[in-house]
């Protein structure tokens, strides 16, 4: 299944909505396209909506940790949010939970910004 | 009599579509031999990356270089062996991608991610002198408490911040 991401705005915060797999190919070149696309537009306040996405490799680990520095060297946060279990399993055994911020809730997710 | 192994042996090309195509055949194999959701799912993400690693590091993405897939399907095990036509590599030469000053790389964690997944797990020297990864998961027959687990959904619903 193809990588769909939808950017929208939550007032000075950009939400993500990713539906798919992040994998190697087009999953991961969509999501480096979309991020490095919104840092250059200045938008540096990043949620990223994975409610539906329930399959990530090693190839989309690289990516969004990619994208978190991308987004971090402009000065700006990338937050996740609603993982499922498995991208949430993944994070864990990775250690990537000590790099994140992840939120369960959009308004949380929100408000950390300000 | 001892029962029969089941052996599946696979060339396939070093491009991205075999790894999604390696994945795909392993997940029909493990669902058949009886492995629960949670154990195909690590089974097709280990042969997923055993192949990525074939495709980028071994092979080094040339196409005119093979990748080896082949399992054997034992009354104990399921194993699976990716071999490269790459230059071969150490385990001991990987950086742990758990360590602190590699939490950021952007590569490196599919051997980290195989290990983790399956049973059994080595890099051996393929006859072709590349890398073969070989890796194993025990039958749920066979007796492993964890093999025929499932679960699949959304994770909790209390709000979490973990940074």
């Amino acid at each position: 299944m193809a990588l769909h991401l939808t950017p929208r705005d939550s007032g000075a915060i950009t939400v993500v909505d990713a539906s798919g797999r992040i994998t190697l190919g087009d999953g991961s070149a969509n999501l480096r396209k979309t991020i490095r696309q919104l840092v250059e537009e200045s938008h540096c306040r990043i949620v990223l909506n994975l409610a539906d996405v329930d399959y990530i490799d090693s190839s989309g680990i690289g990516e969004l940790v990619s994208a978190y520095t991308a987004v971090r060297s402009k000065g700006g946060e990338l937050k996740l949010l609603h993982l499922t279990k498995k991208v949430h399993d993944l994070l864990q055994i990775t250690k990537l939970f000590t790099v994140f911020e992840v939120y369960s809730d959009e308004p949380s997710a929100i408000r950390s910004f300000r | 009599m001892a029962p029969e192994t089941k052996h599946l042996k696979v060339t396939l090309e070093t491009q991205v579509e075999s790894v999604n195509l390696a994945e795909e055949m392993c997940l029909r194999l493990a669902e058949a031999a009886g492995f629960g959701e949670d154990e195909c799912y690590r089974i097709g993400m280990s042969v997923r990356e055993g192949v990525i690693n074939a495709f980028h590091y071994g092979n080094q993405e040339k196409p005119e270089k093979k990748i080896y897939l082949a399992v054997d399907l034992t009354a104990e095990k399921m194993i699976i062996h990716v071999a490269d036509e790459g230059t071969g590599f150490k385990l001991t030469d990987v950086p742990d991608p758990l360590a602190e000053e590699n939490l950021l790389s952007t590569s490196g964690r599919g051997i980290f991610l195989m290990r983790a997944f399956m049973d059994e797990f080595d890099v051996v020297k393929a006859q072709t002198g590349g890398a073969e990864i070989v890796m194993s998961k025990r039958l749920p027959s066979a007796g492993s408490p964890e093999a025929n687990g499932n679960g699949s959904g959304s994770h909790g619903s209390s709000p979490h911040k973990e940074a």
